[in-house]
C-alpha cells in the first residue's frame, strides 16, 4: 500500500521538489518517476517480471505525455501478444497511442479496473494502473529491454528535442 | 492518425494540424531551428509551455495545467492564447471590395463598417481554400485573419488575382501584419479584464464588431471573436507591446485567465461545433457542404461572382450530396478518419474531428455523412480499430455558445 501511495503521489510532487532523494528510483530531467528493477522498452512501456508471469503498463514519463487518459483499448486474456507488436491503445483527451507489447507471450490477465477507470493510468502508473499480466513465451528477450537507468537517459534525451 | 507513445507529441501537432500532408512530412523533419517563434516564446517557456511544431511555429500545445482543466477553465473563467503565427492581413483601395468579394462568399459589401464575419476562400470548383474572419474597417480597407497552415496559399491565390485585378486598373494592394502579434482572450472574464485595460466602453461593443484603439497603451485592432464559442477578443497588438500586454491580462484577472494552449483551443473549438480548416473543411470540400451556407450572404446567393459559385449555388438550390454533422458516441473517441456506417453497416462517411469533451465528459465528434443520414437523432455506427460503436447524429455547438450580442 505504502508503494502503491508512493508511486501515484510522486509524479506530482517531483515537480514541485527535485531536492527528493530516493534510492530505489532514477529521476529524470523531465521529472518523471523510472522504477528500479523493471524492465522498459523504448516505446515507453514496462515490464515487471514475477516468477512465471510479466505486468506490463506504461510509464510514468508516457502518462504526462499523454495527459488524462479517457478510454484504454486491451486484448481479452487468452489473447497472444508478441514482441514490438500493438496490444491495446490509449486515448488521452487530444490523441491516440498504440501500446506495444515489450515481449512474446499469452495473456493472463488484462486489468479490468481500467475500462471504468482510466484515469489510473495517471495517477499509478507503476500500479493500479497495469494493463496486462503475460505467460512469457520467449524470457530472453526481457534481457534486451532497458534497465532504469538506461530508459531514464531515454527519457531526457527526449526532453532535449 | 495514430502512433506510438514515442510518436505523442508529433500525433497531436498531426491531429491539429492545418495543413497538407506535404507540410506535415517537412514538419516532422524539421529541426527547432528552423520552426518560427513568436514574440512571446520565452514568456510561454517560462510559463511551462510545452512546445510543439505546428505549421511551422513552435508554439505551446499546453502549459502545467492539463488539456482537460485549460478547456474547462476557459468556460468558467477565461483563457489568453498566443495566435501570432495566424496572418493579419489589410487590403486597401477604393476597388478593395469588389476584388476581395471575387474570393469570398460573403457579403463583404453589405457590411457595416467596423464589423466582420466568418468566411470562406473558394477555389473554380467551390472547394474551400482557407476560411478567415473577414473585417470591413472602411469602405477601402479589409482586415482578415488567415490560418497559419494556409498562409502561404492563400497569399500566393490573392497575390495572383490581384495582380490581373490591378492590370484591369482596379485599385487594390495589401499589407501583410508581420509586424504586429495576436492574442486571443476568451471567456466570461474576458470582457471586464480587457475592460480594465482600455478606456473604450467594450459593453458597447458586440460579438463581430471591430475597432482600433488604445489598449493598455498600445495601438490595437480588437475584434469581438473567437474559436472557442465563449464571449471574447482577439486583439492584434503591435509585437513590441505583446509581451507587456500578455502580462497585463493575466495580472488583471488575478489568475483566473490562464495561459491556453492549442490542445484546449482545439477541444474548446470542437464543443463548439467550429470548423479546424485541414480536417473538417478541405480543398474539395464546399461551404453548403461544410454548414455554411449562412455564411453566403443573400445578395451573393442570387448574383454570384465568387470562384466556384455555380457549384455552390447549385449545391444550395439541390441540397448537397454529404453534410458535416455532429455525433455522441460510446466507446473510445472517435478520430479523423474513422468511419461512419449505418445502422445496417454500409459506409455512409468519415469522422474529421473527433475527442473527448472536457465539459461534458463525454466522446463528441464531427464528420461528413451522406445526405439521408444528416438528421439529428439517426443513429450510426462509428469504427474504431475494427470494431463498431454506437453514435448519434447530434446537432452541434455541442456546448452552447456565449456570443455578446445585442
Amino acid at each position: 500500500m505504502a508503494l502503491r501511495m508512493w508511486a501515484s503521489s510522486t509524479a506530482n510532487a517531483l515537480r514541485v521538489s527535485s531536492t527528493v532523494s530516493r534510492t530505489n528510483f532514477s529521476l529524470s530531467r523531465c521529472f518523471s518517476t523510472v522504477l528500479e528493477g523493471l524492465k522498459y522498452a523504448s516505446s515507453h512501456e514496462w515490464v515487471k517480471h514475477e516468477g512465471s508471469v510479466a505486468t506490463i503498463g506504461i510509464t510514468d514519463h508516457a502518462q504526462d505525455h499523454l495527459g488524462e487518459v479517457v478510454f484504454v483499448d486491451l486484448p481479452d486474456t487468452g489473447t497472444s501478444v508478441s514482441h514490438g507488436s500493438s496490444f491495446g491503445a490509449v486515448e488521452s483527451v487530444k490523441a491516440t497511442s498504440d501500446i506495444n507489447s515489450p515481449i512474446s507471450g499469452e495473456i493472463v490477465e488484462v486489468n479490468t479496473k481500467l475500462s471504468e477507470t482510466p484515469g489510473l493510468i495517471n495517477s499509478s502508473p507503476y500500479e493500479d494502473g497495469w494493463m496486462i499480466k503475460v505467460k512469457p513465451s520467449s524470457p530472453s528477450e526481457l534481457e534486451s529491454l532497458m534497465d532504469a537507468k538506461e530508459y531514464t537517459k531515454l527519457c531526457d534525451e527526449e526532453e532535449i528535442h | 492518425m495514430r502512433g506510438g507513445l514515442w510518436q505523442l507529441g508529433q500525433s497531436i501537432t498531426r491531429r491539429l494540424a492545418q495543413a497538407d500532408k506535404k507540410t506535415i512530412g517537412r514538419r516532422c523533419f524539421a529541426s527547432d531551428a528552423d520552426l518560427k517563434k513568436t514574440v512571446l516564446y520565452d514568456f510561454h517557456v517560462v510559463n511551462g509551455g510545452k512546445m510543439v511544431p505546428f505549421a511551422g511555429w513552435s508554439m505551446p500545445i499546453q502549459y502545467k495545467d492539463s488539456i482537460m482543466d485549460s478547456t474547462v477553465n476557459c468556460r468558467e473563467n477565461g483563457s489568453l492564447f498566443d495566435v501570432s503565427h495566424m496572418c493579419g492581413l489589410s487590403l486597401k483601395g477604393k476597388d478593395t471590395i469588389p476584388f476581395l468579394e471575387k474570393l469570398v462568399i460573403a457579403d463583404v459589401a453589405g457590411l457595416a463598417p467596423g464589423t466582420g464575419s466568418l468566411t470562406v476562400f473558394t477555389n473554380e470548383k467551390g472547394g474551400a481554400i482557407d476560411d478567415s474572419v473577414v473585417t470591413k474597417v472602411t469602405n477601402d480597407h479589409i482586415y482578415l485573419v488567415v490560418n497559419a497552415g494556409c498562409r502561404d496559399k492563400d497569399l500566393a491565390h490573392i497575390e495572383e488575382h490581384m495582380k490581373s485585378f490591378k492590370s484591369k486598373g482596379g485599385d487594390v494592394s495589401w499589407h501583410i501584419h508581420d509586424e504586429r502579434s495576436l492574442l486571443a482572450l476568451q471567456g466570461p472574464l474576458a470582457a471586464p479584464v480587457l475592460q480594465y485595460l482600455t478606456k473604450d466602453d467594450l459593453s458597447k461593443m458586440y460579438f463581430g464588431e471591430f475597432r482600433v484603439l488604445d489598449i493598455n497603451g498600445a495601438p490595437c485592432f480588437l475584434t469581438r471573436t473567437g474559436y472557442t464559442g465563449e464571449d471574447g477578443f482577439e486583439i492584434s497588438v503591435p509585437s513590441e507591446n505583446a509581451l507587456d500586454l500578455a502580462k497585463a491580462l493575466l495580472e488583471k484577472s488575478e489568475g483566473k485567465i490562464r495561459l491556453t494552449g492549442l490542445g484546449a483551443r482545439d477541444s474548446l473549438r470542437l464543443e463548439a461545433g467550429l470548423c479546424l480548416y485541414g480536417n473538417d473543411m478541405e480543398q474539395h470540400i464546399t461551404p453548403v457542404e461544410a454548414g455554411l451556407t449562412w455564411a453566403i450572404g443573400k445578395r451573393r446567393r442570387a448574383e454570384g461572382g465568387f470562384l466556384g459559385a455555380e457549384v455552390i449555388l447549385k449545391q444550395i438550390e439541390e441540397g448537397p450530396k454529404i453534410r458535416r454533422v455532429g455525433f455522441f458516441s460510446s466507446g473510445p473517441p472517435p478520430r479523423s478518419h474513422s468511419e461512419i456506417q449505418d445502422s445496417n453497416g454500409q459506409n455512409i462517411g468519415e469522422i474529421t474531428s473527433g475527442g473527448f469533451s472536457p465539459c461534458l465528459k463525454k466522446n463528441i465528434a464531427m464528420g461528413y455523412v451522406k445526405t439521408g443520414n444528416h438528421k439529428a437523432g439517426t443513429n450510426v455506427k462509428i469504427v474504431i480499430r475494427g470494431k463498431s460503436y454506437d453514435g448519434v447524429v447530434t446537432k452541434m455547438p455541442f456546448v452552447p455558445t456565449k456570443y455578446y450580442k445585442p
